[in-house]
This record gives structure tokens, C-alpha cells and sequence, in this order.
């Protein structure tokens, strides 16, 4: 199989004040077994190499766990396999001689600090809000058998605990909703008897920060489950929604 | 000079802990709020921490330079986490995790603290049930266990194929809500550049702002570190990109001690390298060994004709394969220790059996697997004349509800079909047992500094048995050291706010600035990436999975030379005081090409094998345990402290002499 050249339009901006703009590159003699990351290691090194800036990223782990890659590539947050993020995608998507489009997860609530990197920590915000079950490390809680959950809910609660923050959701939403990544975590506690207790106060103060930073509302296109690497289901909308309301009306 | 006590308490070992917390120096509640405390790293062994310790009352200001705590390489721990909880009523107890936990490192650790490791490990689990941490549990609701190498029960619990990740967002969810009440200061995207002493006490640290460049000073009364370990010296590891050893090589240089930092595990089950460009490995978790055998073709004629695409491995009839982890170590078969599985892989490609175009890779087959749990739910669906494939397809659905998430992550960068034909697989550097050196009360040689998680180097010994690292992570974070610690700070209930301002703070911030802006004024020729890679290949090939005197002295002598070069010739583009991610590798790649040459030097003294430390010299001759490690607990039965003295060359070597009064020394057979 034959290494690809590609052209790049990669989105530039060099601090949160800069306009940007976007800039054309090319890479050449790319392996069909490369990540989409080291490909743009690629383009670093050579941009260095020529004494050019090289295009800000966030990555971390790329075994895509941590969350910090982010891109949106071709319209699309993290490109265009389903169910991976940035870092697990691999260059076999895409063929010699493509043009690809690569620009940041954009949202009023993900302000752009530089090139591809935008500032997440409203999502940590909305965290503090009630992303918790208040107990304390004491080392004297009972049993952990002592709680038996049924396995339904224990699976449906792991399937929304999967979430790893990274935005996709919000990128991807034509409103810059929140809601997916909201409602998974409000789920994932809502499903379980020790998180039932705090469920109707987590889900009004979680939602009322998820406002307060600025995410828009959910109109049911569904465009954010399909974009998520973690396959996070909309079903966790409607459950945050149903918690949201029972804790209104308390 | 600082001496090498380790503060082991009195008393037989299974009352050491007990003991110790009922007489440890406790700080009074209205006093915890005038104490603050610094925590670097925000994995499981320092968001455990913070939190805990916020909870208690002190002021915690940690730092991580992620962009969110949530994202520390924890959270890539996949198979699961042990405790001794005897759930399967296998013959489980705290004793048998102590002692599987001692063997398994070799006797290279130290019995205390593993003893207290594995009686807090219990603990570890209740807390994270009741933080919502989802568990795998069984139909009757309660919580399943899988079984992980070296050990002969069940007592690993998991989340699917992320453990990590549920276990480090329970410990982000803890920090959360302290955050949320203003216990814990959170500074993101921020990096520890430097320790402050001041009064020959940790009294602060030096970090840098990573968004804006920006050096600031942070003040507290004791500073803990949770910064992982160091695995990305090889360049290449299943290390996240940004793992680094800066804070702890800083610490080092600043007067802690670095223990044993030779002690490297390498996985035995990673997905093989594709090219020059690649940037990471990635693991496949072992708890894929409880179902997936390890083999390479039996003859070599099948390994050409494996290489050569002419044959696929399900051709090749059993009769010639070779299971040689089955063949070598019958009682524990696919399930031996890491570094014996590893050394295997490498023994048996070293002897050109290696199935892919590198030679550096064997099979890891779930064929029997899916054959075998295919007939028992043929049998409990009754289908009693079940054909061949509907056997496979039932077979199929079980092993994906147990690895499915790890057999897409293979598909993804393979691009091969694990269900369909076996993985193929090879060792890669993936944690490292050595680390700051720590007392009893996981403090470093430096008053007032604390080092948990991997970045400590006191339970593992020379070989960490898996789904242990969660354990002791958490184990460190949410139970030791917050007692611990206390019996320092009651000191310090007197002290009052440390000042920023002081001429201590003033020389590091600048020693910072210099080199940092040294760095960008350099102006050289070659990329930090260009050294990292240099510096990788020498540290893989002399330093690897097999070590001779010859090779590490090379190696010290290489790695000299490439940081001398690094520092007249590297090029860091952009400025210092802006988001510039080519320096924060630059500066932390220039600490790896110091640690690199006293991990060479370490390695070099030890002229012993144990665990992940294979010294080519100390091996077995004959007998049934040919080629084994030979391990020399005559000589080497201790702890190597490194201390600085100005460069790695001239390191001072002390020993901490490891005594073994509950279990026995033995050679370690898994035969």
C-alpha cells in the first residue's frame, strides 16, 4: 500500500484575542498505519524543522481514554470514524491526495486559547456543581457487597460513566448543548442507590451551572450521540431531564 | 547527610499499621485550616489525596498539567484494581495479597508497607462503591472479580475494560465537591518546575502556567507528590505523551533519594510497533491472559510463511504451535508474572519465532476461548446438537461483553479482527517500580515531601503484579498518607503562612526562568522529538528487557554524550511566557537525559536478576529452572538510594538493607 500526500487547512490562531484563520500545509509520504496525531506530528517536526510555529494540540494518552484530544476534522468532531476520538483514528481513513479540514471544537462555552486548543473548564464547573456523591474517605463505610445493585443498572450506569469529557457533544451540537455530557453523569448517579439520595438537588445545580456557563439547549437532533467516541446514549438526556423535573417540583 | 531510616513501626507486621494509626500525632480540626498543603499530579494516588486531605480540613492547592484532573494517565489503567476481599471464597486474605504482592516483586520491596498495602486494600473498595464508582457485578447484584497474573485467586475487581478511568473520576468526583466548598484550589494546564526548601523543609514549589508561560511561586507546609512515573525515558511507552519525571527529578536534585530507578516493568501484552513515526504503544490489558493462549509457530518454515503473508496463523494445526508460556510454566500457564511472560516473548523472538514482519511480535489466541464458553451456553441454553458455528457464535458474545471495548481498540489500530484471528502482541515499557525514595510515612528524604503512587518505589519491589498499581495508588492517596502526614504537620500547627517572598523562593524562580529561556534562546538545529527518540532507542536497546555491564556502560556513556549535545544543539521554537508545548517537552526531555544515565548506572550495580531487572550475567545454569532469572540475596537484598551530587555520574549510592522476617526468601517459581 502506498503512502499518501495530503494538503492540510488547519484553523491558526495564537491567543484567545486573535481573529484566525486557516492555513494551508502539506504533508507528504504519510503511512496508511499512522494516527491521525502523528501525522500532525509530522507536520510539527517539519514546521520546526523550517523554523515555522507548530500547530497547538491537545492530546495526552492517545488510547483514547483521557479526553484531551479534541479537532473537529472534515465537519466532523473527531473525524469521521464512529466511535473514536482523534488520537484512535488512523490515517487508512483517508487516501492520497485529500484535502482535510481541521479546526477546533468550537463553542461560546470553549473559548479558543490557541490553534486546536480551546478552554474546557466550564465542563469541570458543572462538575463542582454536584458531579459527586457526597461521602467522605473514612475507611469505616460498609461493605461494598453490602449494596447490591441489580446488573442492569449497574451496566447502564457504567455505559454513562464512560464519558470522557472531551466535548465532542458540544462541538458537534448546532446548539452547544451541554446536555450529553450532563445528562450522562447525572445518570450514572441516578441509577444507583447511593447516588439516589442527592439526585433531585445534583440534577437542579448541575443543570443550573450547564446554563450558567453559557451551553445552549437541547432541541432532540440527536447529532451529538452519533459524534460521540463513547457511544453515550441520548436516553441519558431524557433521564437528567425526568430527574431535572422531579427536583423541580419538590 | 541525610541517613536512611525507614520508620518501620515495632510489633509484628500484621499489627504494625493498627499500631501506628492508634499513636500517630493527630492535628486538631481548627488547626487543619490554617495548614496548607500542596499536591502535584491528580491520578489516583494524588486526587485520592487532595481530596481526602481537604476533607480533613487543610487547604489543598493541586496542580495538574492536564486540562482537567480528570484526564491523568490513571485513567488508562484498564484491567482492574485487587483487594482481599475473598468474595469467591478462594482462599483469599490480607496475607496471601501481602505475600503474592512480596513474591511477585522479587523480594525487592519492603514488607511493611506492602503488609499495610494489602490490609487497607478492602477499604479501597467500599469507598469507591459508595463514591458510585460502577463495578462489574453478577446477576445477584453483587461485585464480580476476574483473576490477574501471578496469583492463584480471583480477586481483581474491574469496570469493564476501564477500571482506571472509573476509579480516577470517583477520586475527580471526590475532589469535585471540595473544589466546590474551597478545600481544594485547583490550578490546571500547570507543571511543577521546581522544589522550594526552605529551613531544610519542602516549603513550596515553583510551577508554571502553561497557558500563558507565566512562573509562579506556591507556598505551603508540606508538598506531596503524585506525579506517576517515568516510562517515557524509552521514548516509546504506554506512558500518556505528557508523562514526564520533571517534578521528581527536580525533587531528587533538591536532596530527595531515588530508589532503585533501574526497576522498569515492561507489559508483556502491548500491540506491536508499526513504524519510525509512532509515538506511543498501547496496552491490551491483561486480564485478556485469563481467556487469550500465547503462542508462535512451533516450526520455523511457518514463520516464513507467516511473514511472507503465504499462510494465516489459524492454519497452522496445534500440533505446531507452540504455547510456550503452557510448555515453560505449567502451574501458572498464561497467567505468570509480567516480566516472566515478557522475558518469554522476547526469548522466543530473539530466537526468530516472532510472527510479523519485525520478528517482534507473537500470537495472543482466543480461539479455545470463544470454543470453550460457546458449549458451556450451548449447554445452558439447552442447545444440546449445537453446530460448529453457532458454538463460535455464542463463544463470541461472551468473550465481547468481557473484552469487547479492548477488542475494538485493537481493531481500531491493527485494523485486524481479533475475533477472527489471534492478536498479535509484544512487551512494552509500561510502568516503572522505582521512585522517589520513602519512609514508612511515604516521605521522602526531604522533611515535609511526600512522594505516592508510582512516583514512590516502596511496594512493588522490582516487579508490580497487575491490577496493583490502582491499588496502591488509591491505597496512598485515600489511606496512608492522610494519616501519615498529620504526624509531621502537628508540628507545624505554630507556623503560619509560609511566605512567597523569601530569598529561597526568589533563587529557584530564577534558576526556572534561566533555563527555561535558555532553552528558547538556544537556537539549535535538532527538534526535542529528534533527542527524545535518540535518547529511547539507546534506553530500549541497553537498558530493555535484558541487561549486560557492557551495554550499560555504553549506555551511560551515550546518554552523556546526547545531553551534552541536546543542550548546544536543541531547537524549542516560540517563546517562554506563552502556551509553547515544544518546551514543556524540551524541559522535560532534558531531565529524562539525566534520570536516563542513573537508571544505566543503577542497573549497572545491581549485577543481579530480579524481576524486571535481567542482569545477562545472573542467570540460571541447568537444571529445571534453566535460563530463569537468578536472583543474589546475599549481595543485593536492599534498596539502592541514589542521592545527587551535582550530576548522574556522581550519584552516591545508599542502601536501605531490606529485611525479611514474615516470608521466607525463595527462589520465585511459577513453574
Amino acid at each position: 500500500m502506498s503512502n499518501m500526500n495530503l494538503t492540510l487547512k488547519i484553523w491558526r490562531q495564537n491567543g484567545p484575542q486573535d481573529k484566525g484563520k486557516m492555513v494551508d500545509y502539506k504533508v507528504s509520504n504519510i503511512s496508511e498505519h499512522m494516527s491521525f496525531l502523528e501525522m500532525m506530528d509530522v507536520l510539527n517536526e517539519q514546521l520546526i524543522n523550517s523554523g515555522d510555529s507548530p500547530v497547538a494540540f491537545d492530546h495526552d494518552c492517545r488510547e483514547g481514554i483521557c479526553g484531551m484530544c479534541s479537532m473537529f476534522i472534515n465537519g466532523e468532531a473527531h473525524g469521521p470514524v464512529k466511535g473514536t476520538t482523534t488520537c484512535q483514528l488512523h490515517m487508512r481513513s483517508f487516501k492520497d491526495g485529500d484535502t482535510i479540514y481541521i479546526e477546533p471544537f468550537r463553542a461560546n462555552a470553549f473559548p479558543v486559547i490557541k490553534d486546536l486548543v480551546v478552554d474546557r473548564s466550564s465542563f469541570d464547573r458543572i462538575q463542582h456543581a454536584g458531579g459527586y456523591i457526597s461521602v467522605n474517605t473514612s475507611g469505616n463505610t460498609q461493605d461494598a457487597n453490602a449494596i447490591p445493585i441489580p446488573k442492569q443498572d449497574a451496566d447502564l450506569a457504567m455505559d454513562a460513566a464512560a464519558c470522557i469529557g472531551c466535548g465532542a457533544c458540544v462541538a458537534t451540537c448546532k446548539n452547544s448543548s451541554a446536555m450529553l455530557f450532563v445528562g450522562a453523569k447525572i445518570s450514572q448517579f441516578a441509577l444507583l442507590p447511593q447516588g439516589k439520595i442527592e439526585a433531585d438537588r445534583r440534577a437542579q445545580n448541575m443543570v443550573a451551572q450547564m446554563d450558567a456557563e453559557g451551553f445552549g439547549n437541547c432541541t432532540n437532533t440527536g447529532a451529538c450521540e452519533v459524534e460521540c467516541p463513547k457511544g453515550i446514549s441520548l436516553s441519558n438526556i431524557a433521564r437528567m431531564n425526568w430527574e431535572y423535573l422531579a427536583g423541580a417540583i419538590k | 547527610m541525610a541517613t536512611l531510616d525507614s520508620k518501620i513501626p515495632a510489633g509484628p507486621i500484621k499489627d504494625k499499621w493498627t499500631s501506628y494509626k492508634d499513636h500517630v500525632n493527630l492535628v486538631n480540626p481548627a488547626n487543619k485550616r490554617n495548614i496548607d498543603i500542596i499536591v502535584v499530579g491528580t491520578g489516583l494516588a494524588g486526587g485520592s489525596a487532595a481530596a481526602t486531605l481537604a476533607e480533613q480540613g487543610y487547604n489543598v492547592k493541586a496542580f495538574c498539567y492536564q486540562d482537567s484532573p480528570r484526564r491523568a494517565h490513571s485513567i488508562a489503567a484498564q484491567g482492574g484494581i485487587n483487594a482481599a476481599k475473598n468474595y469467591q471464597g478462594d482462599g483469599d486474605s490480607v496475607y496471601r495479597l501481602f505475600y503474592d504482592t512480596v513474591k511477585g516483586g522479587d523480594y525487592r520491596s519492603r514488607e511493611a508497607n506492602v503488609h499495610r498495602l494489602a490490609e487497607v486494600s478492602g477499604n479501597i473498595i467500599d469507598q469507591c462503591v459508595a463514591q458510585g464508582v460502577p463495578f462489574a457485578r453478577d446477576y445477584g447484584g453483587l461485585l464480580d472479580n476476574r483473576s490477574f497474573g501471578g496469583v492463584l485467586v480471583s480477586r481483581t475487581f474491574y469496570a469493564k475494560g476501564q477500571t482506571g478511568q472509573q476509579l480516577l473520576l470517583g477520586a475527580y468526583s471526590a475532589m469535585n465537591r471540595q473544589i466546590a466548598r474551597g478545600k481544594i484550589q485547583m490550578y490546571n494546564r500547570h507543571e511543577m518546575l521546581d522544589l522550594v526548601i526552605v529551613d531544610g523543609k519542602a516549603r513550596g514549589i515553583i510551577a508554571r502556567n502553561l497557558v500563558t508561560g507565566e512562573i509562579e511561586r506556591h507556598s505551603a507546609h508540606a508538598v506531596v507528590l503524585g506525579t506517576g512515573g517515568y516510562g517515557n525515558v524509552f521514548f516509546l511507552s504506554t506512558n500518556a505523551m505528557g508523562s514526564n519525571v520533571t517534578a521528581a527529578w527536580k525533587t531528587h536534585k533538591r536532596g530527595a533519594f531515588f530508589a532503585n530507578p533501574c526497576y522498569t516493568q515492561i507489559h508483556p501484552t502491548c500491540i506491536p510497533r508499526s513504524g519510525d513515526y509512532q509515538s506511543k504503544l498501547t496496552l491490551m490489558s491483561e486480564s485478556l491472559r485469563n481467556d487469550g493462549r500465547i503462542w508462535v509457530p512451533a516450526r520455523k518454515e511457518d514463520v516464513e510463511a507467516i511473514r511472507n503473508g503465504k499462510i494465516k496463523p489459524t492454519q497452522i494445526a496445534e500440533e505446531n504451535r507452540d504455547y510456550y508460556l503452557e510448555r515453560r510454566y505449567p502451574a501458572f500457564g498464561n497467567l505468570v508474572p509480567r516480566d516472566v511472560a515478557s522475558r518469554a516473548a522476547k526469548e522466543r523472538c530473539d530466537a526468530g519465532y516472532g510472527v510479523n514482519a519485525t520478528g517482534e511480535a507473537v500470537y495472543l489466541d482466543f480461539a479455545s476461548a470463544i470454543n470453550r464458553y460457546g458449549k458451556e451456553q450451548a449447554t445452558i441454553k439447552g442447545e444440546t446438537d449445537a453446530s460448529e458455528a453457532r458454538i463460535k457464535e455464542l463463544g463470541k458474545a461472551v468473550v465481547e461483553a468481557k473484552y469487547g471495548n479492548l477488542f475494538d481498540m485493537y481493531k481500531q489500530i491493527a485494523d485486524d479482527n481479533p475475533y477472527e484471528t489471534p492478536m498479535m502482541i509484544y512487551p512494552a515499557v509500561h510502568y516503572t517500580m522505582g521512585g522517589i525514595w520513602v519512609d514508612y510515612n511515604l516521605m521522602t528524604t526531604i522533611p515535609g515531601c511526600y512522594a505516592i503512587g508510582e512516583a514512590n518505589f516502596s511496594d512493588h519491589g522490582a516487579n508490580r503484579l497487575g491490577a496493583s498499581a490502582l491499588m496502591q495508588g488509591l491505597a496512598d492517596g485515600y489511606f496512608v498518607l492522610p494519616y501519615t502526614i498529620g504526624d509531621y504537620l502537628s508540628n507545624d500547627i505554630r507556623t503560619g503562612k509560609i511566605s512567597t517572598e523569601t530569598a529561597e523562593f526568589v533563587a529557584a524562580e530564577k534558576e526556572v526562568r534561566d533555563r527555561l529561556e535558555g532553552l528558547v534562546n538556544n537556537k539549535g538545529t535538532h527538534s526535542v522529538d529528534y533527542y527524545h527518540k535518540q535518547l529511547g532507542s539507546i534506553m530500549w536497546n541497553k537498558c530493555g528487557m535484558s541487561r549486560n555491564a557492557e551495554g550499560l556502560k555504553e549506555a551511560i556513556a551515550e546518554i552523556a554524550e546526547l545531553r551534552e549535545d541536546f543542550w548546544k544543539n536543541v531547537s524549542v521554537p516560540g517563546s517562554a511566557y506563552d502556551l509553547n508545548p515544544e518546551l514543556e517537552k524540551a524541559g522535560r526531555v532534558a531531565d529524562f537525559l539525566e534520570l536516563g544515565e542513573l537508571f544505566a548506572k543503577d542497573a549497572l550495580d545491581r549485577n543481579e536478576s530480579c524481576g524486571g531487572h535481567f542482569r545477562e550475567e545472573s542467570a540460571e545454569v541447568g537444571g529445571p529452572q534453566d535460563g530463569e532469572a537468578k536472583r543474589d540475596d546475599v549481595n543485593f537484598a536492599y534498596v539502592s538510594a541514589w542521592e545527587y551530587k551535582g550530576k548522574p555520574s556522581d550519584a552516591v549510592l545508599h542502601k536501605e538493607q531490606l529485611e525479611f522476617k514474615d516470608i521466607e526468601l525463595k527462589q520465585r517459581s511459577y513453574k
